[in-house]
């Protein structure tokens, strides 16, 4: 069992950091300073709730400290989804991908806040506030974009073709022994409100959804695309060459 | 008196100045707030291992927590009170909520607008939020993300200032 709920903590604390990190790599390169500010913001907002589940993670025996699982694993070892640990591409992809996971997110904390587990409870009370409002930022400007400009249109939506074969993974089954004691929701039952959300955004932005496609995976089993092993390569380059070092 | 009575007398003392301690340790971003007015402070306990002094976390990624962890540990150790350690403790989640009246009025006058209830908003909802300078419930939503995690920028239509607003969170 707490092998299994390190298995749980590590996937949701991976899917975060690597978002955490990618969103990081826009400060100095954002828009205007106000989107520089959000994306810094919603940066600091996933590496924080990476940091409470490794710490979690670390205390139920999954590693040495909450540092150690963050700069010490290979991209093997990784279970983040694949949607997440791909290059920022234009601010259209970065915008579309945010919108497409905090719209999974919001519910899956806002669930998660009734686990069994009063730890996971918590984290999850905190995020669920945090991905409604990475949600609402991220679907406002995804409307600006793709009922704003010829080109800012045409971005957008090629930004959700690219990405769209990467939404299956997020409602991949979650542990059943972990599922059935509550500790944390079932991916497949939150399908029918993310629809609702998307679907929503979209026909107000004027974009069209993607056509339903093959779906890639393998991100929760560590079989990744070509791109994390070179992000966790800069993100883990000063832990390694200091082994131990503090701030 | 019986020692027995005076040991309990020093027993709650000592707990006493722990929580007096740890509740002068200010937020370091809102030098305005002690730790007791944000409800980051939860409870002194103490232990076979000495005090235990439980915070809990506001916003996930919120920075200060760390600094304000090591004052807490200066501060006790400033009182003398050893041995002694800070421990984080997640649950019940910390809300905006949290915040007692003294710590939003003390927001107010230094120019942070306070947090509405928390709870649950409509996707694209705003909030009421009023002018901290001339109590204005007109104001703007400038930008979703201010100067720290746990603020945004408001501007007032009546007096035109713009200002932080504490999110609710």
């Amino acid at each position: 069992m707490s092998d299994r709920f390190s298995g749980l903590l590590l996937r949701r604390a991976d899917d975060a950091l690597v978002l955490g990190h990618r969103l990081s790599e826009w400060t100095g390169h954002a828009p205007s300073l106000e989107e520089e500010l959000a994306l810094a913001n919603l940066a600091l907002d996933l590496i924080g709730q990476a940091r409470a589940l490794y710490a979690l993670a670390a205390e139920k025996g999954a590693g040495e400290d909450e540092d150690a699982l963050a700069y010490l694993r290979g991209d093997r070892e990784y279970t983040n989804l694949l949607l997440l640990e791909l290059p920022n591409g234009d601010f259209a992809v970065t915008i579309a991908r945010l919108f497409l996971y905090a719209a999974f997110m919001d519910n899956f904390w806002r669930a998660a806040a009734a686990s069994r587990d009063r730890d996971l409870a918590a984290i999850a009370a905190k995020a669920e506030k945090e991905a409604a409002y990475h949600l609402r930022h991220a679907a406002e400007w995804l409307i600006r974009l793709g009922d704003g400009t010829e080109e800012s249109h045409r971005r957008a939506q090629a930004a959700l073709e690219r990405l769209w074969p990467y939404t299956g993974e997020m409602f991949e089954p979650e542990d059943e022994v972990l599922v059935a004691a509550d500790v944390c929701p079932e991916p497949a039952g939150l399908r029918e409100a993310w629809n609702r959300t998307v679907d929503a955004v979209l026909a107000e932005a004027t974009l069209a959804r993607p056509a339903e496609c093959w779906m890639q995976s393998g991100g929760r089993a560590g079989r990744h695309t070509e791109h994390l092993g070179h992000m966790l390569a800069v993100m883990q380059s000063v832990a390694r060459a200091h082994p131990g070092a503090k701030w | 008196m019986s020692d027995r009575f005076n040991k309990a007398r020093q027993v709650v003392s000592l707990r006493e100045r722990a929580w007096a301690a740890a509740a002068s340790v200010v937020d370091p971003e809102i030098p305005v707030l002690t730790i007791e007015d944000l409800g980051v402070l939860r409870e002194v306990v103490e232990g076979e291992g000495g005090v235990e002094v439980r915070i809990t976390p506001t916003y996930s990624g919120c920075p200060a927590m760390g600094v304000i962890a090591w004052e807490v540990e200066a501060a006790l150790a400033r009182e003398g009170i050893a041995p002694a350690r800070v421990v984080t403790v997640l649950s019940p989640a910390w809300t905006t909520d949290w915040l007692s009246e003294a710590g939003r009025e003390k927001l107010r006058e230094y120019g942070i607008a306070p947090p509405g209830k928390a709870g649950r908003r409509a996707l694209f909802g705003d909030e009421a939020v009023s002018c901290p300078r001339c109590g204005c419930g007109e104001t703007v939503l400038l930008a979703e993300f201010g100067s720290t995690a746990c603020k945004s920028l408001r501007q007032c239509q009546a007096c035109r200032e713009p200002f932080d607003a504490f999110k609710c969170h």
